[in-house]
């Protein structure tokens, strides 16, 4: 065990990235090779985010599913009128999960699940054509959540928890189009927040008609992430008594909106070595609005961005099939409706419909130890789109050109069972 | 088996890491756009303040950096434009020094005072010295202030001229002889496409300076021409044919000319209302005033010439009271009128000597008939103008009339009450751009665009029409294609700097893409616009 949390602990140094509006989904190696398909896949502790109510069906007294994901994400914006382009700094970001469970009796279990569904990491270059909007971003959160399931009968079981997030931001714009000090040099913001935290909670139910087939719901309430007491620190900002600003620190407080999800599905064992499982989720991103901030003096002009997401769906379908023994093959594809409405596409979650194709193994080493990987390739399709209301006195000037992104991602994980 | 997995793993993860997004059609590589039959190779720029980058009422290097031909030329890179160089200035402040001395002022910027953001000149003193003459040719060879006969003038870079008027202090500094011409420079650059802004200033200086000049319409002889004089249109005409014809057989064979705007719609005459006074202005001498001045009137409708009554309102916007030179000097007549009607004598004949040529400044647009659908319609044909410079005169004592008045015997506190500049004492010529002058400016301003056209036409240049542009601007502004919005607003419209003639780098920006817009129509090829809205709007803060 010590290993292990040795291993968790490592994990932790990195959280965040990836999939429509600001989800990322890598909850699971073994879902995620799938098409990260897993409300009704009773495999492994990966079920503590996919669906608690499972957690009573693992064989074993204790299940431990740890991983993390390399996630490569891209992006290229070019201006087809006026022949400027730009391309987002690839950065590495390492989402993890960690699933346990416990299992006191035959009705019931605890667990525990810690994830990072949600997050956000774009580097454009600095003083880039949109930098009126974003020069980068970093958004990451950390869900954590006991869990306890409940087998009320062999048809049903359910499950539950309370969620506590803890996250963080920072984000950094220049101020207008076109202002600067007098070397010239951009007027920025940096916007930086810790410890904005928030609850909530989900609940799901599986139900099992019969032996090879299972059905699983589960839902995940609206967690609203409060920054209280960020700081925004004003740049290059010019000396003078008409700058709308000035240099230096201030306070600023904002909230952003981890949407509610809805899955459901099912899973079926057909020919001894073959399981298919289907999963839709519903994402309530019309949530989020608007993305305001209000600076804490009260003649600093507070940012109001309208957002204007929509809910949202997405399709997954994986299969998985035992090769040998010790080895079990998956592989998966997943479309992923974005959330965001034509004319409101910000290049801070350059992200329009994606497919993912997934794909993964398993090896199990020994009794307790397995070995998890997926490989996820998610491909945008190239996309001309604008975000029309950044305002200029009082003018909306929209910020239009073709994006294109791609993102790999490469996880491993271990699952332990005793 | 576990570890050769992982390896997989490595070399999957190398490959798809590799794998960046790329766009079906990608403008980076090059070869998306289209020079068509357009020769970008070597572009030199011909003309006046508004080609070299001028702008809050001086040349500095960032205005430079941001003058239109600079601007073009970035986009013409995309083309096959080649290297393009300006004679940048040696610092951001503006202002010139010949041997030592300023010559010309820095430039201006926006700041608070008393609480109101107004233009001041910046700290400092200038450090760009005319006698440093820059070697090598320049791509930019705009020449503040020069007039389009100035273009063909031997010596207009010959510092010995500089202070009788012959040459050009901005030309000195990058011509590269004595006694060459602005032309024969440009055209040793073997320039393959050019474009030529010139004949603002054969109107523009008679217009901003209130029209103290000369039209000389019919003067065939420029080198007669006073600074503020109005050029004869067949002077322009043949000046501007022999820059045109010296451009083309120089090898320029492709070139884009713009039109000379009305200066009415430039913010430096549309920015002082005609009828700047307000009641608060004149709180408390209202009643005393308007008392005055009855006694002035009625002596004016004795005179048969009641229009020029002045009356200051109590509840809207007044005239100023200017001196307008097209009237008949009714002096001696209201003397003896006011005499007759038992002013004191001394007291008459100050008043006629001062009033005799006056009246309130007007502004009727209803004397525009409904019929007239003429795209002035909405500016008043009947409208004095007053010049942007004239708002820190108006309300102040003017100290040369009170001098004169204690001259003749007048009290002190009695001189000062009579030369209140726009309020008790007329304003003077250089104030006021009046309708007779603005008559002669537009009649110029006629035959210069029409004579433009002809040329343009007759060697099959691309054109903009740069009045209507700025008429636009002037008359409810302009929603370009991103959205950004500009209009003729002094400071805050985003188009005009600070000196409410030149522009700002957004509204050279704006010129410069109606530029490339003219450019693809003429020679068929696809430029990158300019992206208008990154160029600074704002008046200059520092």
């Amino acid at each position: 065990m010590k290993k292990l949390f040795f291993m968790i602990s490592l994990l932790m140094v990195s959280a965040i990235t990836y999939a429509g509006g600001y989800r990322v989904s890598t909850q699971g190696q073994r879902a995620l090779a799938m098409g990260h398909a897993g409300v009704a896949v009773v495999n492994s502790a990966e079920l503590a985010f996919f669906n608690p109510a499972g957690l009573i069906h693992l064989e074993n007294k204790i299940n431990v599913s740890v991983g993390a994901t390399a996630v490569m994400a891209n992006a290229k914006w070019q201006n087809t009128s006026t022949g400027q382009f730009a391309e987002t700094d690839g950065i590495l970001k390492t989402p993890f999960y960690i699933g346990f469970s416990y299992k006191l009796n035959e009705k019931l279990a605890l667990g525990l699940s810690v994830t990072t569904p949600y997050g956000s990491t774009v580097k454009w270059p600095t003083d880039w054509a949109g930098s009126h909007l974003v020069n980068e971003i970093e958004l990451s959160a950390v869900f954590i959540q006991p869990l306890v399931s409940y087998k009320i009968n062999d048809l049903i079981s359910l499950g539950a928890g309370p969620i506590y997030a803890t996250g963080s931001v920072t984000f950094n714009r220049n101020l207008n189009r076109t202002l600067t000090d007098e070397e010239g040099n951009r007027s920025n913001v940096d916007l930086e927040a810790k410890g904005a935290n928030g609850f909530g909670w989900s609940a799901s139910a599986m139900i099992t008609p019969m032996e090879k087939l299972k059905i699983g719901i589960n839902y995940r309430s609206e967690i609203t992430m409060k920054a209280e007491d960020g700081d925004a620190t004003f740049r290059n900002v010019p000396n003078s008594p008409l700058a709308p600003v000035e240099n230096g620190t201030v306070g600023f407080t904002a909230e952003l909106p981890m949407p509610a999800e809805l899955s459901i599905g099912f899973s079926y064992e057909f020919m001894d070595k073959w399981l298919v499982a289907v999963d839709y989720n519903r994402n309530f991103w019309s949530a989020y609005e608007s993305l305001d901030i209000d600076f804490a003096p009260e003649d600093y002009p507070d940012s109001s961005n309208p957002r204007n997401y929509e809910d949202s769906s997405i399709y997954r379908l994986g299969l998985q099939y035992q090769a040998m023994d010790k080895l079990f093959l998956r592989a998966g594809y997943y479309f992923d409706q974005s959330p965001v409405q034509s004319g409101y596409y910000a290049p801070e979650t350059p992200r329009n419909d994606s497919q993912g194709y997934t794909g993964g193994f398993t090896y199990q080493i020994n009794q307790k130890f397995a070995v998890d990987a997926a490989f996820t390739y998610l491909h945008f399709k190239e996309i001309t789109e604008s975000y029309d209301y950044y305002q200029e006195n009082g003018q909306n000037v929209p910020f239009e050109g073709t994006y294109k992104s791609n993102a790999v991602l490469v996880g491993l994980g271990v699952t332990y069972k005793l | 088996m576990k570890l050769r997995h992982i390896s997989y793993i490595a070399i999957a993860a190398i490959g798809f890491a590799s794998c960046e997004p790329e766009f079906d059609n990608p403008v980076e590589d090059g070869g998306y756009f289209d020079q068509g039959s357009a020769d970008f190779t070597t572009y030199v720029a011909l003309g006046n303040s508004l080609t070299a980058g001028y702008a809050d009422g001086a040349l500095y290097i960032r205005g430079q950096e941001n003058s239109f031909p600079n601007i073009l030329a970035q986009q013409f890179m995309q083309v096959g434009g080649g290297e393009f160089t300006q004679p940048l200035m040696n610092d951001n402040l503006g202002g010139l020094l010949l041997g030592g001395n300023q010559i010309a002022a820095p430039r201006l910027k926006l700041t608070l005072v008393e609480g109101s953001p107004s233009p001041v000149p910046v700290d400092g003193t200038p450090t760009t010295e005319v006698t440093n003459t820059l070697s090598g040719g320049f791509n930019n060879m705009g020449v503040p202030g020069a007039k389009s006969f100035h273009l063909l003038a031997p010596g207009y870079g010959n510092v010995a001229g500089v202070q009788t008027g012959q040459a050009n202090p901005y030309f000195v500094r990058f011509r590269s002889a004595e006694n060459t011409t602005v032309l024969e420079d440009a055209v040793a650059q073997n320039p393959t496409f050019f474009s030529l802004w010139i004949g603002n200033n054969d109107v523009l200086s008679y217009a901003t300076s209130g029209g103290i000049g000369v039209d000389q319409t019919g003067n065939f002889d420029p080198s007669t021409y006073g600074p503020n004089d109005i050029t004869d249109p067949n002077v322009f005409g043949g000046a501007y044919t022999q820059i045109v014809d010296g451009m083309i057989s120089a090898g320029a064979s492709s070139g884009v000319v713009l039109n000379i705007p009305d200066v009415a719609s430039t913010a430096f005459f549309n920015t002082v209302p005609t009828q700047p006074i307000s009641p608060a202005d004149l709180e408390g001498q209202l009643a005393t005033l308007n008392g005055t001045y009855a006694q002035l009137n009625q002596a004016f409708a004795f005179l048969g010439v009641p229009e020029r009554s002045i009356q200051f309102s109590e509840s809207g916007p007044s005239g100023l009271v200017v001196k307008d030179e097209s009237l008949p000097d009714m002096s001696a007549q209201l003397t003896a009128v006011l005499t007759g009607a038992g002013v004191p004598p001394a007291q008459a004949q100050i008043f006629g000597q001062q009033y005799g040529q006056a009246r309130q400044t007007i502004y009727e647009p209803e004397l525009v008939t409904p019929s007239d659908t003429s795209d002035d319609a909405d500016r008043t044909d009947y409208e004095d103008l007053i010049l942007l410079t004239t708002s820190s005169v108006i309300g102040v004592v003017n100290e040369d009339r009170v001098a004169t008045l204690v001259g003749m015997g007048v009290p002190q506190a009695e001189a000062a009450q009579l030369s209140i500049n726009g309020i008790t004492y007329p304003l003077e010529d250089q104030y006021v751009l009046i309708k007779a002058e603005q008559d002669e400016v537009a009649a110029a301003t006629t035959a210069y665009n029409q004579t433009i056209k002809a040329i343009t036409d007759a060697n099959n240049l691309a054109f903009v029409d740069a009045n209507a542009l700025l008429d636009q601007l002037a008359n409810g502004g302009l929603s370009l294609e991103d959205g950004t919005f500009l209009t003729s607003e002094f400071a805050t419209g985003g188009a005009f700097s600070l000196d409410g003639i030149h522009l700002t780098p957004r509204g050279y920006a704006f010129i410069a893409n109606e530029i490339i817009k003219a450019i693809e129509l003429k020679y068929e090829a696809e430029i990158p616009n300019v992206n208008v809205g990154q160029y600074s709007e704002g008046p200059a803060l520092y």
